[in-house]
């Protein structure tokens, strides 16, 4: 049995698990992995800010299905992991975190830059480790990616101690790994099925409301199936976009805060709800006591923390979305088509009347609305790009004009909505599918908080565009100062910025611009079109809002529509 | 079903004997808002495997909420609920009490009335031990208030369940 060296063992167990590309910044303590590194055939791509490491590698992980890696030094490296972990946990993305730490001596010694970052990350990672023995790293390697790709993914974190990088141990692979205490649940419950399926027969106004789990479990086609042979309409919630196709006329849409009329008056009078891999986030469900109300409601997830824990549920189904889906078109089947489609047309024609009384709209005038742009951008790329998103009205005018009608291409931070993931996002998207084209859409305030990244993006040539609707303003809190406070502008009015096109050319970039509503297409294929970083500066109307709305708190039938 | 009701909870929990488990349990409860009333830890024969006995309350959706986020946790192996499992289950407690010329005869009788035991003597004090349910060892401290306790150092409930074997006592305390 060879002797190797703690880092060496490191990336001998990371190659292991097929790791080919990670996203880091170096430091004192991890300066033996980076020296070990150019040895190895792994590709580093060197971020400007840590947290930017751990969005890139989260949509890393999103669009290429696999798990996202990155690596940092101790303390500040470590803690500017943090807000990325958190937007991963919630967004359930495999990523796994390695950070430095100082040598295993000086723990606990307040050394300089240390930092107890299992600590603090343990209750926003799905696990983290602290390994004090070189003879545990392959282990911890093998267990962390089996832990972060299995059951409901999630981020782990593993922290380094410097000592331990040169000591040498023997290196044995680990085929399997095995823990007692970890046993997701794949399959479910069949007696549960043959209830849904009852309730399927039974109901009038049935509806599916599809998310995130659908995507990670690969369900997306196994739901379209199910939606079609039931004749159930399907709504979306943020992170379930893309799971089913949009020109389908069982498409409702998104439902929530910004969601459809459609889809949220259907979630009011469904009398079945059959909800696959969400969780019944407050952006969903409004006031939650009123929330699909009239429905019996079935709930399918992997996490059985999520079942019962905001709604109560009558048929909870521990299991993979994709497996369950499968599993009730397979029962499905058994049945007589008739029986599971009787009396649709009455709650089908009145979805269809919602939609056409009451359908997405903006008016474009004088100045460019951003929607526009949005619209614009997805008749150009015929909804064939991987598109990421700040937070804020970018991500909601994103999410409801850019028409996501297949898996996968939509890469937004949900749950934790962290202004500054999409520019990182990007880059990450971009090197996991290089053969596809990635547009961040971007808020003049949100590009500000990662724009480092740029130089990241110009560095490694990839032909990212982030289109920036740029109305001065944090809008969406200025949308909320506006309808709930008065019209009292606190601190939202970012009209002092830097010029945008000046910016990208100072980072190497290309940058365009478009001030009147004619000049929006022609910057577009400007941009897209480009084989260079390229930033496009549209500056939209400033008081522009996100409509629908539901005001927080208020039942999610109860919409402002303009 | 009255799903309403706050009620006690004693969970017993198998989990992996590591650094940093208590800690995710605990941070587990303080950082969802959930209650631990007492909550004790010990290696069980298996020195891999720690037992936590914990004392929560809470209406039967977070008892099951707290169930679940516990069974979640990658270090706990197995979640036990007593609550409706025969079981029995224990609590210590040390008292230190004032024990005065008129008052050592009394509280001596107490001792023996309740079972437990005098493990320290000084000039003005007697350590006593008592172990019992709850309400018995609080039903000891109230008689022995009067006589002035000086300090209480108290366990916090540890539980096992019954088997169900013949000659067992199921559903007896």
């Amino acid at each position: 049995m060879t002797k190797m060296t703690g880092v060496q063992i490191l990336f001998q167990a990371l190659q292991e698990e097929g790791v080919t590309t990670i996203f880091g910044y170096p430091g004192g303590a991890v300066l033996d992995i980076y020296n070990e590194l150019p040895k190895t055939d792994i590709k580093h791509i060197l971020v400007r800010h840590e947290q930017g490491a751990v969005h890139a590698a989260d949509a890393y992980a999103r669009a290429s299905g696999g798990v996202g890696v990155c690596l940092v030094t101790s303390g500040p490296g470590a803690t500017n992991t943090v807000t990325g972990i958190a937007s991963a946990y919630m967004d359930s993305v495999p990523v796994v975190v390695l950070t430095g730490q100082v040598p295993r001596h000086l723990i606990g010694n307040d050394a300089f830059q240390e930092v107890d970052i299992v600590g603090i990350t343990r209750p926003c990672t799905k696990h983290n480790y602290l390994v004090t023995d070189i003879k545990d790293i392959a282990r911890i390697i093998k267990e962390a990616f089996h832990i972060a790709r299995s059951g409901r993914p999630g981020p782990v974190l593993i922290d380094l101690p410097k000592d331990l990088m040169t000591m040498t141990a023997e290196y044995k692979p680990l085929k399997a790994v095995s823990l007692r205490s970890y046993r997701p649940t794949y399959n479910p419950n069949l007696k549960q099925l043959d209830k849904v399926i009852k309730l399927i027969k039974s109901a009038r106004k049935p509806m599916i409301l599809a998310g995130g789990g659908v995507l990670l479990s690969k369900g997306s086609d196994a739901l379209t199936a199910f939606a079609k042979k039931t004749n159930m309409p399907v709504a979306a919630t943020l992170m379930g976009l893309g799971v089913f196709p949009t020109k389908s006329r069982l498409w409702l849409g998104m439902i929530g805060m910004h969601g459809t009329y459609r889809a949220n008056m259907s979630s009011g009078e469904c009398d079945l709800l059959i909800a696959i891999g969400v969780r019944f986030d407050d952006r969903v469900t409004g006031k939650i006591d009123v929330f699909a109300k009239k429905a019996t409601i079935v709930h399918v997830d992997i996490d059985p923390t999520s079942i019962q824990k905001n709604v109560p549920v009558a048929i909870p189904v521990v299991g993979d979305c994709r497996i369950t889906l499968e599993l009730l078109n397979e029962l499905l089947d058994k049945e007589d088509p008739a029986t599971i489609h009787r009396q649709r047309r009455a709650w089908l024609d009145q979805i269809e009347e919602w939609k056409n009384t009451k359908p997405l709209a903006y008016e474009q005038k004088d100045e460019i609305k951003p929607q526009y742009v949005i619209e614009k951008l997805y008749e150009l790329t015929k909804g064939d790009a991987i598109i990421t998103t700040e937070v804020g009205q970018n991500q909601m005018w994103t999410a409801q004009y850019y028409n996501f009608d297949r898996p996968n291409c939509f890469i937004t931070s949900g749950g934790l909505g962290v202004m500054g993931f999409g520019l990182p996002a990007a880059i990450g998207a971009q090197l996991a599918r290089p053969d596809k084209l990635v547009v961040d859409i971007a808020g003049d305030g949100s590009i500000q908080m990662n724009i480092q990244e740029m130089a990241t993006a110009v560095q490694y040539g990839l032909p990212i565009k982030v289109a920036i609707l740029n109305n001065q303003y944090l809008g969406m809190v200025r949308q909320w100062q506006e309808m709930f406070y008065d019209k009292r502008y606190s601190h939202t009015d970012m009209q002092f910025a830097p010029d945008f096109v000046k910016l990208a050319e100072a980072y190497g970039a290309v940058g365009l611009r478009a001030v009147k509503p004619e000049e929006v297409e022609p910057v577009l294929k400007e941009g897209l079109f480009n084989k260079k970083t390229v930033i496009m500066d549209f500056q939209v109307e400033r008081e522009e809002k996100v409509y629908p709305m539901v005001p927080a708190g208020a039942p999610i039938t109860d919409m402002l529509l303009v | 079903m009255n799903s309403d009701k706050v009620e006690k909870h004693i969970l017993s929990l198998m989990v992996e004997n590591q650094p940093g488990v208590l800690a995710r349990i605990a941070g587990l409860f303080s950082g969802r808002g959930f209650n631990i009333e007492s909550l004790c830890v010990a290696e069980t024969i298996d020195p891999d495997v720690s037992r936590i006995t914990l004392v929560t309350v809470g209406d039967l959706a977070v008892t099951e909420q707290i169930k679940k986020q516990l069974n979640k946790l990658v270090n706990v192996i197995k979640v036990f609920d007593f609550t409706d499992t025969p079981h029995v289950h224990r609590e210590m407690a040390l008292l230190k009490i004032h024990a005065r010329p008129e008052t050592r005869a009394e509280i001596l009788r107490m001792v023996d009335i309740f079972r437990s035991r005098v493990v320290d003597v000084g000039a003005d004090y007697y350590t006593v031990e008592v172990t019992g349910d709850e309400d018995k060892i609080t039903a000891f401290l109230n008689l022995l208030k009067p006589m002035g306790i000086k300090e209480i150092a108290r366990t916090g409930a540890i539980a096992l369940a019954r088997e169900k074997t013949k000659g067992g006592q199921n559903g007896k305390n």
